[in-house]
């Protein structure tokens, strides 16, 4: 998702490139428990030298059973994305077996196993998955395979070169003996890794870069996958929980009378800012806690309102910010400039409405406490349940499932921090559930953005100094603190010039934190999503003010990049772009660097006498590098879409006296069927590293809409969701 | 009070308040965990189910109004011929993403298709907007109810 930055920053993302010996030495194989072979992928721990041969722990990651079944166990968690097949491509294209001889399980907490190598932890960031282990993968695969084929040749005395893998099966030069991997897999343990594994070239690949059909999908219709919500265990109860509705605020007295007397209801539990209604099932919970008298302590924060919160980073955006970035001289350059022009945009704060709401089943035990949940960060959600039940971690024992929908919110813990307070002190396994309206209102919010973007042009209105100042809160300084450095948030400014070429460019960051208790998180796109709404908003206003086509204009900043040109360009072609439209119509373009992908989309957009804007057509251009699962990230692509397009047109949070005045999908609208544009994704042949694909599609949405409005009607929107009082009658 | 529920063709002994809603029971007392729960108040979809062969929504069908109807869930809707054709027309278009939602989308989409063979782009509108997928699968989940439409005829119920 949106750590490639971070992976890129500080491990090279790796590459094809044969000489990158070190990954190698990092595989390992052993026997697996009941026979069989066990491969591993050692990683270094973090602030070890490569060289350290005890810095080294080997996950787990690929076990061929006795009976031929083969298995990987996934670091990598599936939301949707299409991870879960995207890996056992890259593992099945080396190994020379069927997608469909894979079997996936969820890799259980350990840091020390599954850490992501850049953060130290182990996580799930969607977009990495792929770029992260691209190689890796594939060595851990073509090594299994070429010690299968030695001790097939061991075992018939004949040199593995004369031998032949196939679907799970050796064969010899007769093609008269066979051996299947299963039989194979106890002699093949025994063999030493090789210490040179090529690696298939490009043109001999069967699966990568084939549409493949998921290996997670057939549980999905009908009925049999399991999320962390399907959890099931004999005795279980089920709670559901109301958190202070305030920021902060704290349970104050409660009567419990009524919701005692509601059939089903077992017990009520309270913590400090939350009380739970635990029962034999939701019916009875949820009334039980509509029976409840609660009396909140509102605290600090029980005024706090949406025009203070907006004021306050309005006020910040006026302060010189930390710098991000600086090329060139932005002073000398906007004094040179012939005209400076300047803009403020705003982006509100989201709630990411997965379509499973939050939840977490937990038996806590004397010495032991078990979780069934679904999360990106496993090791987290056990140290958390290890802080506070006082239990060692490894008496924590995470079961992850499959999610309904991630988007950044299952990165973060507070609902297993909650839960696992909550069930500390019921008798057994209980399994809490929010209901929509908890989960909207206290969701972990995208944060609010308020940015000023100021360029300085030359007479032709080419910009010559750019300077984008983001305001917003941090998400970097609480999620991973050690990465907030020089007071920058490194993704609150990721992609904040585009992908162009400034001469002078300066990009600050000042920090505005939103009211405490209010807590701000990671949203599809993030960064990128932010800046590409800013910035293609911005350019496409200086393309307007110079007299040029939207597209012109900005093929004219892009003559270092190549690569965004190429995806402009397509996009341009595909969409018909300069053909007329009727009137009240319009089409605008936005392209985009982020997550290794080039990205352009056209959106097609019609503005009714109400001010209604309807999207009619997204054509998408990417070149994401070498590609593993064309659907899948055509998948990703319409998906992103249809996300950024809910945003556009509905997404915002707003806060009322300390609360959150959104609550169920009737006050947070999302995107419905009838709503969708028709999407045309075109994906340009490419060699290059493999780019992220799980957000730039929602990325580019926003700006290419808010422009197309622009074009048909007029008016400029700086601001989201789309405010369609603006655009009556225009 | 106790209630008798058919669902998918066995009849189920449950306990429980009259107004508690269908998906409760079938979720946490009878274990039926393919019927999701999304919103609680009829704005998603995810729970849908048939009661008579009308997608219904679970979450605000209280038991006490279900009475000898026949429940249809996710996991029988392979033995009615819409159900299967729908479910297929998913696999071969690769629809799923995150999955959450799509219970209640193959549950519309075949009380749909069940009830009117040939739906065109305006009764896909009006039959699936009120099934939300966050994944934002819906150009294939429109797809997919025209490709299952041309697979032949479905709205006689199978056996
Ligand atoms: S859970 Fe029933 S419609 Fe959303
Ligand atoms: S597939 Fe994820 S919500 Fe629809």
């Amino acid at each position: 998702m949106f750590f490639d930055h971070i992976m890129t920053a500080s491990e090279p993302v790796e590459g094809t490139n044969p000489q990158d010996l070190s990954r190698r030495a990092f595989l390992r194989a052993s026997a697996a428990t009941g026979g069989g072979l066990l491969m591993s992928i050692a990683r270094p721990f973090p602030g070890h030298a490569a060289a350290e041969a005890d810095a080294f722990a080997p996950n787990a990651f690929m076990r061929i059973a006795p009976n031929g079944e083969i298995s990987l166990i996934m670091p990598q968690i599936e939301m949707g994305q299409g991870t879960y097949t995207s890996m056992s491509m890259l593992i099945a294209e080396e190994l020379e077996v069927g997608l469909d001889q894979i079997r996936y399980e969820h890799a259980p907490a350990s840091d020390k196993l599954y850490t992501n190598p850049a953060l130290g932890f182990q996580v799930t960031g969607g977009s990495t998955s792929v770029r992260g282990f691209y190689v890796s993968l594939r060595q851990a695969g073509a090594a299994a395979r070429m010690m299968l084929i030695a001790a097939a040749a061991d075992t018939w005395h004949v040199d593995p070169a004369s031998c032949k893998a196939q679907r799970g099966v050796v064969s010899d030069a007769s093609g008269k003996r066979h051996l299947t991997y299963g039989q194979l897999a106890e002699k093949a343990a025994k063999q030493p890794v090789p210490a040179d594994i090529p690696l298939k070239p490009n043109k001999d690949f069967k699966l990568i870069g084939t549409p493949a059909k998921r290996i997670d999908v057939a549980g999905k219709v009908n009925g049999t996958a399991m999320y962390g919500i399907d959890a099931k265990l004999p005795g279980m109860k089920i709670a559901t929980v109301a958190a202070c509705p305030v920021f902060g605020g704290k349970l104050g007295s409660l009567d419990d009378s009524a919701a005692k007397a509601v059939k089903g209801v077992r017990q009520i539990v309270r913590i400090e800012n939350a009380v739970a209604v635990v029962a034999d099932h939701m019916g009875a919970a949820k009334k039980g806690l509509e029976a409840l008298k609660i009396t909140w302590d509102e605290g600090a924060n029980a005024h706090a309102s949406q025009t203070d919160i907006v004021g306050a980073l309005e006020a910040a955006s006026h302060r010189d910010g930390a710098v991000g970035k600086s090329e060139g001289d932005i002073d000398a350059g906007m004094k040179g400039a012939a005209k400076v022009v300047e803009a403020v945009y705003q982006l509100p704060f989201l709630a990411h409405a997965a379509m499973e709401p939050l939840n977490c089943t937990v038996h806590v035990r004397k010495d032991a406490c078990d979780i069934w949940v679904g999360t990106q960060v496993a090791s987290r959600a056990q140290a958390t349940a290890a802080e506070v039940t006082g239990l060692p971690l490894e008496q924590v024992n995470i079961h992850n499932h499959l999610l309904g929908g991630g988007f950044g919110r299952r990165l973060d813990i507070d609902s297993i921090t909650q839960a696992v307070q909550l069930a500390k002190q019921v008798d057994g396994p209980v399994k809490i559930i929010w209901t929509r309206e908890e989960d909207i209102q206290h969701d972990v919010y995208r944060p609010y953005y308020y940015d000023r973007l100021r360029a300085g042009l030359d007479a032709s209105g080419k910009p010559i100094a750019f300077h984008h100042r983001v305001a917003g809160s941090s998400i970097v300084a609480r999620w991973i603190p050690p990465l907030f450095k020089n007071d920058v948030d490194f993704d609150a400014v990721e992609a904040a010039a585009g992908p162009y070429d400034f001469p002078n460019l300066l990009i600050d960051y000042v920090r505005q934190e939103p009211p405490a208790g209010m807590t701000t998180g990671w949203w599809r796109g993030v960064g990128v999503t932010h800046n590409a709404f800013m910035v293609e908003g911005f350019i496409d206003e200086l393309a307007v003010g110079a007299g040029k086509d939207p597209v012109d204009y900005r093929r004219s900043l892009l003559g270092k990049s190549p690569r965004a040109k190429a995806v402009l360009d397509l996009v341009a072609e595909k969409s018909g772009w300069g053909k007329t439209m009727p009137s009240g119509s319009g089409r605008g373009v936005a392209v985009l660097l982020g997550f290794g992908t080039y990205l352009a989309q056209v959106a097609e957009v019609s503005v009714g006498k109400d001010g209604q804007p309807r999207v009619t057509r997204v054509v998408c251009a990417l070149d994401c590098g070498v590609v593993v699962n064309p659907d899948t990230v055509k998948a990703q692509v319409e998906g992103g879409i249809m996300f950024g397009l809910a945003a556009a047109l509905y997404g915002e949070i707003t806060v009322k006296d300390g609360r959150v005045e959104q609550s169920n999908f009737d006050s947070y609208q999302v995107l419905r069927i009838n709503e969708a544009p028709a999407i045309e994704v075109h994906i340009i042949d490419s060699q290059e590293k493999p780019g992220g694909m799980g957000e730039p599609g929602t990325s580019a949405l926003a700006p290419a809409v808010v422009n197309a409005i622009y074009a048909a009607t007029g008016k400029r929107l700086r601001k989201l969701p789309i405010n369609t009082d603006e655009l009556k009658g225009a | 009070m106790p209630y008798t529920l058919k669902i998918n063709g066995t009849d189920h002994q449950v306990d429980g308040d009259s107004d508690t809603p269908l998906l409760w029971v079938l979720r946490n007392v009878l274990e039926m965990t393919g019927t999701k729960f999304g919103c609680g108040a009829a704005l998603c979809g995810a729970c849908t189910v048939h009661i008579d062969g009308v997608a219904t929504r679970s979450c605000v069908t209280e038991i006490d109004n279900v009475g000898t109807a026949a429940i249809t869930t996710i996991e029988a809707i392979d033995a009615t011929p819409a159900g299967h054709k729908i479910q297929k027309a998913w696999l071969d278009l690769e629809v799923v993403q995150c999955g959450y939602c799509q219970s209640g989308q193959i549950m519309s989409a075949s009380a749909l298709l069940a009830s009117n063979p040939k739906p065109n782009d305006s009764d896909i509108d009006d039959a699936m907007s009120g099934n939300i997928c966050r994944c934002g699968t819906y150009v294939r989940i429109r797809e997919a109810i025209k490709q299952a439409a041309l697979s032949g005829n479905t709205n006689e119920r199978r056996g």
